[in-house]
């Protein structure tokens, strides 16, 4: 980096944090306890609390729902480097992010590189602007891990496709107002090459769906029936039957998205929240010294994760990222969100028990417990992700 | 500062890579070991090494070093646990260079550091006296006797310290051994009189020394840095330390792993290659993740050194935590997954085996570290 370009980038530091400094509600610079206080945007969206409302649109106007994106699409143009001093300063003010959206995680990235122009200009500003809500048509009932075996059909009319079959485990597609949803373009081509990725809306004539219960007591996830959709052909995004490019690549971007969970290195150390309730010896130090022990080898390996997570971005800047990188970062990730809740039940012993209450906020800490346990499910499973690391990157043989 | 390498340090690591590849494979060490070699690493080499301008890697450019950072450091140090190549690098040129330019005042910076750069001067640090990193235990005395102060006790596992010139040596001029306050760095020749220096022979066939000072007399210009306040000077020689040494940790990681992954692909067993069977894909593919990590880790600290050194303990400990538990998984895994011939000696892996061993224990192990974070922590 040049001596100029260092000393733009620091001015872009100093301004940012003393725009963060000014902008965001103090309400907004700590993590959200729950999903009800996460902003999902979309059609019928609602703000939780006025701050709520006021950082989101803050931080649209500025463009940083998707600090990275053109301008043209609604995002603040950032290069890569700016974009991780954004980063770096909201995360040392604590400031949480003003809108969630598979939208963002998943669908813009493809979008960005497969979209045509029309594609891009009708979608990406409503993503970034948080106005349409989107989920995703992957899993089915027969095709989990093994996803290409998807068979949910569309077949051929004129301009249009109609489309019949079953999805499953759809996130909040109750909520949501649009779907990116795999479908078999031909059922006589080879597993991956007769599919293809569509995008359609989820009020469409013959979208129904159907809430299914979790263990942490929500339902945010459903299966999602299609009995007639008529969608336009046009929705198509990319090649038609060459659908399974964008799908692995959006799946980079989810992949990378779910190992990136969890409060890295924000809020208050993990050993002094578990001292709350376990309490301290006469050295100050947490009165349980196995459980100690544990946290501190978590915060060793979250600290080197996020170091990792770092670096995964600044090989991709430089063109030597591997595409199957994430599927890494993934299975670390999740394993490690999962023992970041186990250590928090272990910290808080019975009072974390506690499932129906104001004082628990109706359960938060147990249900989050048990939400983390998808983290090695969804977007691929650890041992899926592991397959991939041993084929793809280490070129170990038998398919 | 992105976590990649520049181009100016890819192009160091492979000039490094080529000459140490070339000179220095592990049948080096095996050769140096099955030699006795009184020693312990090729003096030509070192030379040539020295030629190269890395042996003053860290060594300012005014006195004849080319003035590099800890990146840079790291990058040659990863090099060298490829293929495990004895030599001064690390005492001399990445501890000892750090300590005398940080710590040395001008007399003694252009006494030493010229000769650090040439390589003609070899140094070292002598810090641990128990079985254990303890810095703050030192309770080697050191005092007042006339204008200067009287060396006694002892030092476990100084590093190259039967060939070093020169004794970086930690002693207590102040308070007891636990305490921060009191610790003060000397600057002691290995040949005055009541210096006892034992080669030991260690389980890597790298060169270490047992050293007693009985009644060592050294004058007041040995003093390196400051009297009973050397503990700031000491914590971050220390962590400099202890970054080169979780860079060759990733070195020789990675080193085993790829051997490791070579054979899964080569060995057949049941018909089939090894490396089809699931179980071991997936082992492989977790120790692939934790050395990623561990080499981010390990750059985010070497990088945080560079920054400033003084503020880089928590990234350090961090680096020098995971790179000892994922070392310590890369060699066992290696010598697992080899079957039988993992176990034997004219193969390879048990050399990474046991240096993994011996780079746990340098400056502090996993546990050591993984408490250092807990304790910044407050919990
Ligand atoms: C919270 C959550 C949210 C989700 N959201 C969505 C969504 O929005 N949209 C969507 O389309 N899907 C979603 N999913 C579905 C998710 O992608 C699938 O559950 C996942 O891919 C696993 O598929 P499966 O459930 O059919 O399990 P299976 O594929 O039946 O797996 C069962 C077990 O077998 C193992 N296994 C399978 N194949 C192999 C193999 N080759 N080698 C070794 N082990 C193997 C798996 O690892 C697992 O342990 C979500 C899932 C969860 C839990």
């Amino acid at each position: 980096m040049s001596e100029t370009e260092s000393a733009e980038l620091e001015t872009f530091r100093s301004e940012t944090r003393a725009w963060l400094e000014a902008n965001c509600p103090p309400e907004m610079r700590k993590p959200a306890t729950s999903d009800g206080d996460v902003f999902w945007g979309g059609r019928n969206a609602k703000f939780s609390s006025e701050p709520q409302r006021i950082w989101f649109e803050r931080m649209r106007d500025k463009g940083w729902t998707v600090p990275d994106w053109p301008r043209e699409y609604g995002g603040g143009g950032l290069s890569a480097a700016e974009h991780k001093v954004l980063r770096a300063e909201m995360a040392r003010m604590g400031a949480r992010p003003p809108l969630s959206s598979f939208g963002i995680w998943m669908l813009g990235p493809a979008l960005l590189k497969y979209g045509n122009d029309a594609q891009k200009k009708e979608h990406l500003p409503k993503i970034a602007a948080g106005e349409i809500r989107w989920c995703q048509g992957y899993s089915e009932p027969n095709a989990g891990s093994d996803l290409a075996s998807l068979q949910t059909r569309a077949e051929s009319d004129g301009d249009d496709f109609i489309i019949n079959g079953q999805k499953i485990w759809t996130s909040y597609a109750n909520y949501a107002d649009w779907i990116f949803c795999l479908v078999r373009t031909d059922p006589t081509a080879k597993k991956h090459d007769g599919i293809s990725f569509i995008l359609f809306d989820m009020t469409s004539k013959g979208v129904s769906t159907k809430p299914i219960l979790l263990i942490s007591g929500y339902s945010p996830f459903c299966e999602t029936f299609f009995d007639n959709v008529r969608v336009p052909k046009s929705h198509v995004v990319g090649t038609i039957n060459r659908g399974w490019d964008v799908a692995k690549y959006l799946l980079q971007h989810e992949r990378a998205m779910i190992s990136g969970m969890g409060e890295r290195g924000v809020g208050r150390p993990l050993g002094q929240i578990a001292a709350d309730s376990v309490g301290t010896d006469a050295l100050g130090r947490l009165d349980d010294a196995m459980l100690r022990g544990k946290i501190a080898n978590f915060d060793v390996d979250e600290a080197a994760l996020a170091a990792c997570a770092e670096r995964a971005v600044d090989l991709a800047k430089a063109g030597q990222a591997h595409p199957a990188f994430s599927s890494a970062m993934k299975y670390y990730g999740t394993e490690l969100n999962k023992r970041r809740y186990e250590i928090l039940m272990s910290a808080g012993g019975v009072d974390a028990l506690e499932w129906e209450s104001e004082r628990s906020k109706q359960g938060a800490r147990p249900r989050a417990w048990l939400r983390t346990k998808a983290n090695s499910i969804e977007g691929g499973t650890s041992e899926v992700m592991l397959g991939i690391v041993a084929k793809r990157i280490l070129d170990l043989p038998g398919a | 500062m992105a976590l990649v390498l520049t181009e100016e340090q890819s192009m160091l690591r492979d000039s490094a890579r080529g000459l140490i590849s070339d000179k220095a494979p592990v049948s080096h060490l095996r050769h140096l070991r099955d030699s006795k070699d009184p020693t312990g690493f090729s003096k030509e080499l070192w030379h040539a090494f020295a030629e190269m301008g890395f042996a003053g890697l860290l060594v300012p450019e005014e006195f004849g070093g080319s003035g590099l950072g800890y990146v840079e450091a790291g990058v040659v140090m990863e090099e060298i646990g490829r293929t495990l190549m004895p030599s001064p690098f690390l005492a001399t040129s990445v501890v000892a260079a750090s300590a005398l330019s940080r710590g040395g005042n001008a007399a003694q910076k252009s006494e030493y550091l010229p000769k650090v750069s040439n390589g003609s001067l070899l140094a070292t640090l002598a810090i641990d006296e128990g079985a254990k990193h303890r810095p703050l235990q030192t309770s080697l005395q050191a005092v007042r006797a006339g204008n200067g102060f009287k060396l006694s006790g002892a030092k476990a596992l100084v590093v190259d310290g039967h060939v070093a010139d020169l004794l970086i040596v930690a002693a207590r001029t102040a308070g007891s051994p636990g305490e921060r306050e009191g610790l003060t760095l000397f600057l002691v020749s290995p040949r005055a009189k009541g210096v006892a220096i034992e080669r030991t022979i260690m389980v890597d066939a790298h060169n270490a020394a047992r050293i007693e000072f009985a009644n060592v007399e050294v004058n007041a210009d040995s003093v390196l840095g400051e009297v009973d306040q050397g503990g700031a000077l000491l914590d971050g020689v220390l962590d400099i330390g202890r970054g080169a040494v979780a860079a060759e940790m990733v070195g020789l990681s990675d080193e085993v792993f790829n051997r490791t992954v070579e054979y899964l692909k080569s060995r057949k067993q049941f018909g089939k290659l090894i490396g089809e069977f699931q179980a071991l894909q997936h082992r492989a593919a977790e120790l692939y993740v934790d050395i990623e990590i561990t080499r981010a880790a390990t750059m985010k600290a070497l990088q945080a050194l560079d920054a400033d050194v003084a503020k880089a303990a928590l990234g350090v400990a961090v680096a020098k935590a995971r790179a000892g538990t994922t070392a310590t998984r890369a060699v066992q895994e290696g010598v697992q997954m080899h079957g039988g011939m993992g176990m034997t000696d004219q193969f390879d892996i048990g050399f990474f085996m046991k240096r993994a061993r011996v780079c746990e224990e340098l400056f502090g192990d996993a546990n050591y570290h993984t408490e250092q974070l807990a304790r910044a922590r407050e919990y």
